[in-house]
């Protein structure tokens, strides 16, 4: 109908405006005025998610499966939703290791595996081609509805040559436009800013056509969107269409879908590509989280309008093609060219971006690897290897876009646009356990990944690769109805028996067992190898802020040897971008370590991160991994742990403290108290001699007419208080010698025995008068002591004093025992009183203590307080002990005083020691 | 990310789109008839505006 000429030149002219568009942005970034530093840019670029089978497929699978075409939409909007905590942690990891495509991602996580790499590159070759072909098959389908639209008519696609195939030069020109803007530079971890900009732009325009033929089939062909819905109402069909009902699978299929369409956005190679590769500031995810979401909302607003119109008929019986010939049938002219060109520009979109991710796949992971192997590469001369990986590049862009060409030409026709899609998703979506266990379950290990990676393709392959082949025809398909060998078990679309689920769901839940039970599993019960586990650490532990990203190799290597290398794979300017930071000196020096790491992450950009450890490997020597520092990185978790048991640990220590310094500060307010008290009691004690002294002063100073008697006895009272009153001052006196350790002491030879009979001699008769009965016991004949006698006996006296003062006031008695104890004498005194609590014995030796008075009506102390007190300190100053225990004999306490044994020596040396 | 309670409320949002999209709560939409597409664009259209507001929000940086 329309002429050929007119339609090609449009299309071939819209994909000369990309190229300019391209250019421009990366003339602009060379100019250092980024064109895609913007978050909104960003959220378009990722909207390559909607390829030619969002544009054309969307209204045919809500035309057949109502709104479950939805899900596509709604598990990336989940994804995206979780963006600003996921794909955050997968920007920060790409940018800090150079991160190239997925398959690098994967390789880097699990210890740089060569092997992991190469099978990730595999999976998404074989598993996303067909997406491609897809894309190809939409540009094909579109343009020979353009050109040769007859209504009601079927659609052959039955071009008999390849050069007569609009899509294949459609294929050709994108190849060029991929190895111009896609293969500039060799750093592929690199922005490509053009093609972003090219990717956003296209964004724009699919957009714009498909809101085109929203706006003109709801308000020309209808009289808006209440018009239609009145009609769909009308005919039951249609309404039944739009109810869960028409999803296949139902409520189960529902979720199927939506898991399987959250986990292939995140496994999708150009998704990656968009998301993680090509972005250039963190802070842009915050905006796309939202922005991307809503324009998925946005270009699926009118998929149902646009379905529902077509099944009310009048634009032929291809649902998938409703988009073009709905505005076709109705005979305007333009419209249906702006939605080829919008279908145009979602596929090549999708082309461009899958295209680049998939070449530096190859070249990197699965070409490379196999290149470094061969010895003749490393006899090759500066710079050529950089040329020559960007050809491997180039020509794996012309070989993936030829792939898809022949799959879509050989039986692209077989499938739906849906079904392709679907089952490429489902390849893609087994990357996905992987990439986000990796990202937060340190233990996840290389072998784990890997076979749980192969099962999931290897069920995805039986459950839906194989089926679809065989429905094309190209198989015979009984195995579908029995099984193979007529197993009735392993029919691929009832595996196990489990029948009645769509074929999507119940392949996603096989092959998802299968990888993520392995990956967990075989983790579980198998070991890490040092550098899995560094890098395991360095990825989860990725948004830490203390992560020191400091090489973890140790190895040696000179300089020289350093920059050789990279001349060799990068060419010199990399090299000298490497070495700039460095001082040109000579290169016989040993590259640092942190030389090293810059030389490997350089490598890892270019080759991807398994290729540059073994380049790195081959030149440094030395033991490899520096186990201090994965031991540091490794602990980076647990020592925040062990930060807070040291803190807790501290805090309980400050509680004790605290408890101790309040014991203590109670025990000085009691010291004070008593001190206090002591203070007037010694008052109290001066002032008694003093006012009797006083008084009978006062009374022979003003009766001179006394009998001579009784002025005797008053000046005996006076002399007897003054006595009492220089006791009482020499006690105190003594004390403060005591404590400050000046208690002049005169220690010589003696024996206590004749000093214990001297002091009951001098004690007797007081006690006598008291009533108290006091009988000795003394086990030795002689007991030779050092000491001062005259403090000694003064000691004894008090001993027995105070043992009087306790005794039983009724018929008090008092007992002394002399005996040898080990290399000394022990001294004890016991009473017959009411003893003397465990807890009160210490405490009698305080200065100023009065136990209390078992005679309460007594008011005064029976007693200054300071004579155990001052005995104490004298016994110690002549190196002896003295206490209070249970009284053995008797009912109440005991006082022992105990003294070392005097040295045996010469006797006439007795005298000189007595002197010192 | 930076306030703590914005990444519990960023939590939250997600916990209620899923609910949002999953069977039970579908499964009452689904009652009314044709009613789904459009209880699904609501949900849909709710729950991004207020990751908008959410992300938008710089209070909190």
């Amino acid at each position: 109908m329309r002429d050929d000429v007119v339609v090609l030149a449009i299309a071939f002219g819209y994909l000369a405006l990309l190229f300019v568009i391209a250019a421009w942005g990366d003339r602009r970034a060379e100019q250092g005025r980024s064109v895609i530093g913007s978050p909104t840019v960003y959220a378009l670029s990722i909207a390559v998610y909607c390829t030619a089978w969002t544009f054309y497929g969307s209204v045919g699978r809500a035309a057949e499966a109502g709104p479950g075409f939805l899900l596509i939409y709604l598990g990336p909007t989940l994804a995206m939703f979780m963006g600003p905590l996921v794909i955050r942690k997968m920007v920060r990891i790409a940018a800090t290791h150079r991160i190239t495509s997925i398959a690098d991602f994967i390789s880097a996580r699990y210890g740089k595996s060569t092997g992991l790499g190469a099978l990730v590159a595999l999976i998404a070759l074989i598993g996303t081609t067909p997406y491609i072909a897809l894309q190809l098959k939409a540009i094909t389908l579109s343009h020979a509805m353009l050109v040769d639209y007859a209504p009601e008519g079927s659609m052959a696609t039955a071009e008999t040559s390849f050069w007569a195939d609009r899509s294949f030069w459609v294929a050709l020109v994108l190849a060029v436009f991929i190895i111009l803007f896609g293969t500039r530079h060799l750093d592929a971890s690199e922005r490509h800013e053009g093609m972003v900009a090219a990717i956003a732009f296209e964004s724009l325009v699919k957009l714009a056509a498909f809101l085109a033929v929203g706006i003109f089939t709801v308000f020309v062909l209808y009289q808006g969107p209440a018009d239609l819905f009145r009609q769909v109402a009308a005919t039951p069909a249609l309404t039944e269409a739009l109810s869960l009902s028409s999803v296949p699978g139902g409520a189960l299929g529902w979720v199927g879908m939506l898991v399987l369409a959250f986990l292939a956005f995140l496994g999708l190679p150009r998704q990656f590509q968009v998301l993680v590769v090509e972005n250039v500031d963190e802070r842009h995810i915050q905006r796309a989280a939202w922005l991307f979401p809503l324009y998925l909302l946005v270009i699926n607003l009118f998929v149902i309008p646009i379905a529902m119109a077509g099944l009310l008929g009048g634009a032929g019986e291809d649902p998938d093609s409703f988009v073009l010939t709905l505005p076709m049938a109705a005979g305007v002219d333009g419209l249906p060219v702006l939605v080829f060109i919008g279908g145009l520009s979602a596929a090549t979109g999708m082309m461009i971006v899958e295209t680049i991710a998939l070449s530096t796949m190859v070249s990197n992971q699965l070409v490379m690897p196999l290149l470094l192997r061969s010895r003749r590469l490393h006899r090759s001369h500066s710079g050529s290897l950089a040329n020559r990986v960007l050809g491997i590049r180039r020509i794996a862009i012309l070989g993936i876009l030829l792939l898809g060409y022949s799959y879509h030409a050989l039986i692209g026709d077989a499938y739906s646009l849906v079904t392709i899609g679907l089952v490429s998703f489902a390849a893609v979506a087994q990357f996905t356990p992987a990439l986000l266990i990796g990202l937060y379950w340190r233990g996840a290990n290389r072998l784990g990944a890997g076979l749980g990676m192969s099962a999931g393709i290897l069920v995805w392959a039986w459950t839906l690769l194989i089926p679809g082949f065989a429905q094309s025809g190209w198989l015979n398909a009984d195995f579908l109805a029995q099984g193979p060998f007529g197993i009735a078990w392993l029919r691929p679309y009832a595996l196990f028996g489990l029948e009645g689920w769509d074929i999507y769901t119940h392949s996603l839940l096989w092959s998802l067992l299968a990888n993520i039970g392995l990956l967990v599993g075989v983790s579980l019960f198998s070991r890490a190898s040092p550098l899995e586990q560094a890098q395991a650490a360095l990825f989860t532990e990725a948004l830490h802020p203390r992560l020191d990203q400091s090489s973890l190799w140790r190895g040696h290597t000179l300089r020289g040897e350093l920059r050789a290398l990279l001349d060799r794979y990068l060419g010199t300017t990399a090299a000298q971008r490497v070495f700039a930071d460095h001082a040109p000196d000579d290169d016989d020096q040993s590259a640092s370590t942190a030389l090293v790491a810059r030389a490997e992450q350089a490598l890892a950009g270019a080759l991807g991160n398994a290729s540059a450890r073994v380049l790195i490997d081959s030149v440094v020597r030395g033991e490899a991994l520096d186990l201090d520092s994965i031991l540091r990185i490794l602990d980076t978790t647990s020592e925040t742990l062990e930060m807070n048991r040291r803190l807790e640990q501290k805090s309980r220590e400050l509680a004790r403290i605290g408890q101790e310094l309040r014991e203590a500060n109670a025990r000085l307010r009691e010291l004070d108290r008593l001190k206090d008290e002591f203070v007037a009691m010694v008052s109290h004690e001066l002032r008694t001699p003093l006012t009797s002294i006083r008084a009978f002063a006062e009374i022979l100073r003003d009766n001179h007419e006394l009998p001579q008697q009784r002025r005797e006895h008053f000046l005996d009272v006076v002399v007897r208080e003054s006595q009492r009153l220089s006791r009482l001052i020499e006690e105190i006196l003594d004390l403060a010698r005591l404590e400050s350790g000046r208690l002049p002491l005169e220690p010589q030879r003696l024996d206590l025995v004749t000093l214990t009979r001297q002091a009951m001699e001098a004690i007797h008769r007081p006690l006598e008068k008291r009533g108290i009965a006091l009988t000795s016991c003394f086990e030795v004949d002689s007991a030779e002591v050092i000491g001062d006698p005259d403090r000694l006996e003064q000691v004894i006296i008090n001993l027995i004093d105070n043992a009087g003062k306790f005794a039983d006031p009724h018929a008090p008695r008092v007992s002394l025992h002399l005996a040898q104890h080990r290399q000394g004498f022990r001294l004890a005194v016991s009473d017959n009183g009411t003893g003397i609590d465990e807890a009160e014995r210490e405490r009698v030796f305080e200065k100023f203590h009065q136990l209390p008075h078992a005679d309460t009506t007594r008011s005064r102390p029976r007693g200054s307080g300071l004579g155990l007190p001052i005995s104490r300190g004298i016994v110690a100053h002549l190196g002896g002990r003295l206490w209070i225990e249970d009284a053995s004999d008797l009912s109440g306490a005991c006082l022992v005083m105990e003294l070392p044994e005097a040295p045996h020596e010469v006797d006439d040396l007795s005298g000189s020691n007595a002197d010192d | 990310m930076n306030a703590p309670r914005r990444k519990e409320r960023l939590v939250a949002l997600i916990a209620l789109a899923t609910t949002l999209f999953t069977p039970p709560l579908l499964l009452i939409a689904d009652r009314l008839e044709g009613g789904l597409p459009l209880y699904l664009f609501l949900a849909w259209g709710i729950v991004i505006a207020m990751m908008a507001c959410l992300m938008e929000d710089r209070r909190g940086e």
